[in-house]
């Protein structure tokens, strides 16, 4: 890939990111930084291809790390926003709570 | 797989991440939204696996490695992150995403630092560049997150913690981090990259230790935001459009987000960001307070709600805490019956993050029309007979207004003085979270009802349904 062709993706990018969340309202702000935060977890890809190339113990033996850690961001991540979320699906008449 | 394959796979991972984001700006789609994205981000994991590899530079078919290891590391990592995700508390959420937050960011560092090893002389100008760039912020994000864990948790002071001299060993730490970084893009080498690497952990610590209570949220944003540039900075070393546009996302929408919070709480991001270099220690606790407080029994709460008209609740992160979201909601629902108007007032950063409160009284199944934001709400006041704060302090202290200098000045408050009478539940006369004294406590309109939310909560009920 070309330098350019990276910096195009870049600022289109930041663009797009601006434009996406710039009318969230503030009782989703956590939510979206959770949602946020569990998308940053595809680090784990970039992990995966590093340890599928690692040649040495300590390169694999960080890479490997890197594979846990990514996926407890990731799999955590969206969970959590997901357990956020479901609280604030309309109110079922059913008073059935399996919090806790 | 086909090349062509694998990277039009890598383009709608993308745009669902895209659509996931949009998604969660609103209310309606926000689930929906969260789906698209998990169901993406699995799709982008499963087909790495198929990824089509290249020829090393003997020219030969590269094979893949470690794949057992990766599918056990992946394991683990379920088998830790959704009983995490799964069992947490509602209340303790917040340091939970900054933890989540703090081990994304440290992943990003070990997958630049391990690219680095195995590019070894290989590694062009610009690929040093981004990966001294990941790992200075990948480890500041991972140690700042693990500070505020501990702030959040409470592990630690939430109060901000400045030592003499503390601005001259952060700038030079930060010194040292560039110079490190600069010494590691020059000569290459292993040593460097690891003493950069250290000192930028120490920074991350050293960076969110000054950080009051009242602004760790900010700083969460934020460090996601750092940790999804960081993403960015991997994807362009390991040639991944996914990664860039993954991590420039997220390090986009998170400034916009960390900003808006910023506004919501009337911090100013900078002095946020730099208290580290410009906080002064504080005189601890100023004179001892003497004044005298006026503190009622339940019956009295009951009665002066029993005969109210108007009934503003406004809940804070000791409702939480005393697990009272319920019995509030039983309060509100007596009084309710009674033909008394009843709001919640809610500020947008009560509870610990903006739209905490909003989620935990969602889980008391609150109707949500109930639920009132500050512009709102505000005007009212004048209006309301009673309000009933509960477990909040920060929030409606009236020295956000009145004393320049004190840690919340500016942030926008609930001006609940403004209302008849004001009964405040609380645990002790301790101050907020921001650790500052509240002037409100000593109105001559406010009564105080000691003891945990929720056993004076249930108190008054019983004496409501008495009278």
């Amino acid at each position: 890939m070309t330098s350019m062709a990276i910096l195009t993706i870049f600022a289109l990018s930041i663009f797009v990111g601006f434009e996406v969340v710039s009318k969230v309202s503030t009782t989703l702000h956590t939510p979206l930084m959770s949602g946020a935060n569990a998308i940053h977890g595809i680090i784990l890809v970039g992990a995966i291809m590093v340890a599928d190339g690692a040649t040495n113990g300590l390169e694999t033996t960080l890479a490997i790390l890197a594979v846990l850690l990514a996926t407890i961001n990731m799999v955590g991540g969206f969970v959590v926003t997901d357990r956020m979320l479901e609280m604030f699906k309309g109110k079922p008449k059913a008073k059935k709570e399996e919090a806790k | 797989m086909n090349k062509n394959i694998y990277e039009l796979l890598g383009l709608l991972v993308a745009l669902s991440f895209i659509l996931a984001l949009k998604g969660l700006s609103a209310p309606k789609s926000a689930r929906r939204g969260n789906m698209i994205g998990a169901a993406g981000a699995t799709l982008a994991t499963v087909v790495v696996f198929f990824a089509p590899l290249g020829k090393d530079s003997m020219g030969m078919a590269k094979t893949h490695h470690n794949t057992l290891l990766i599918l056990a590391a992946i394991a683990i990592g379920v088998l830790v992150g959704v009983p995490a995700a799964r069992k947490i508390q509602m209340t303790q959420m917040p340091q939970l995403v900054a933890l989540f937050n703090g081990v994304g960011g440290g992943a990003a560092a070990l997958v630049a630092t391990a690219e680095y090893l195995n590019l070894g002389k290989d590694a062009s100008a610009a690929e040093v560049v981004a990966t001294v760039f990941t790992v200075i912020v990948g480890c500041t994000s991972f140690s700042g997150s693990v500070i505020t864990f501990l702030k959040l948790q409470e592990l630690m002071t939430t109060r901000p913690v400045v030592f003499p001299g503390g601005r001259f060993v952060i700038a030079a730490t930060l010194a040292g981090v560039l110079g490190t970084g600069a010494w590691t893009i020059s000569s290459g080498g292993n040593t460097p990259l690891l003493v950069m690497g250290g000192l930028a952990l120490l920074f991350g610590v050293l960076f969110v230790l000054p950080v009051g209570g009242a602004d760790v949220p900010i700083v969460i944003s934020l460090l996601n935001a750092f940790t999804g540039l960081t993403v960015a900075a991997s994807g362009y070393v390991l040639q991944s459009t996914l990664l860039i546009v993954a991590g420039t996302l997220v390090g986009a929408s998170g400034t916009i987000l960390t900003r808006k919070m910023a506004e919501a709480m009337g911090r100013s991001l900078f002095g946020t960001l730099f208290g580290a270099f410009t906080a002064k220690p504080q005189e601890a606790g100023a004179a001892a307070e003497t004044r005298s407080v006026k503190s009622g029994s339940p019956d009295d709460v009951a009665i002066l709600l029993n005969y109210a008209q108007r009934v503003v609740v406004v809940p804070g992160f000791g409702l939480a805490v005393a697990q009272a979201q319920h019995t509030v909601r039983e309060l509100a629902d007596l009084l309710t019956a009674k033909g008394i108007d009843v709001a919640y007032g809610i500020h947008p950063v009560a509870g610990r993050m903006p739209g905490h409160m909003n989620v935990l009284l969602a889980e008391a199944n609150v109707p949500y029309e109930q639920l009132v934001e500050m512009e709102e709400i505000n005007p009212t006041f004048p209006q309301t007979d009673v309000v009933l704060v509960v477990g909040a302090n920060d929030v409606v202290n009236p020295a956000a207004k009145t004393t320049p200098g004190c840690p919340i000045y500016g942030m926008p408050i609930l001006d609940v003085a403004e209302a008849g009478n004001v009964i405040f539940l609380k645990r002790s006369m301790r101050p907020g979270f921001a650790g500052i004294e509240n002037e409100l406590l000593y109105d001559a309109k406010t009564t105080l009802l000691f003891g945990d939310a929720k056993d004076s909560l249930t108190k008054v009920v019983n004496a409501l349904k008495a009278l």
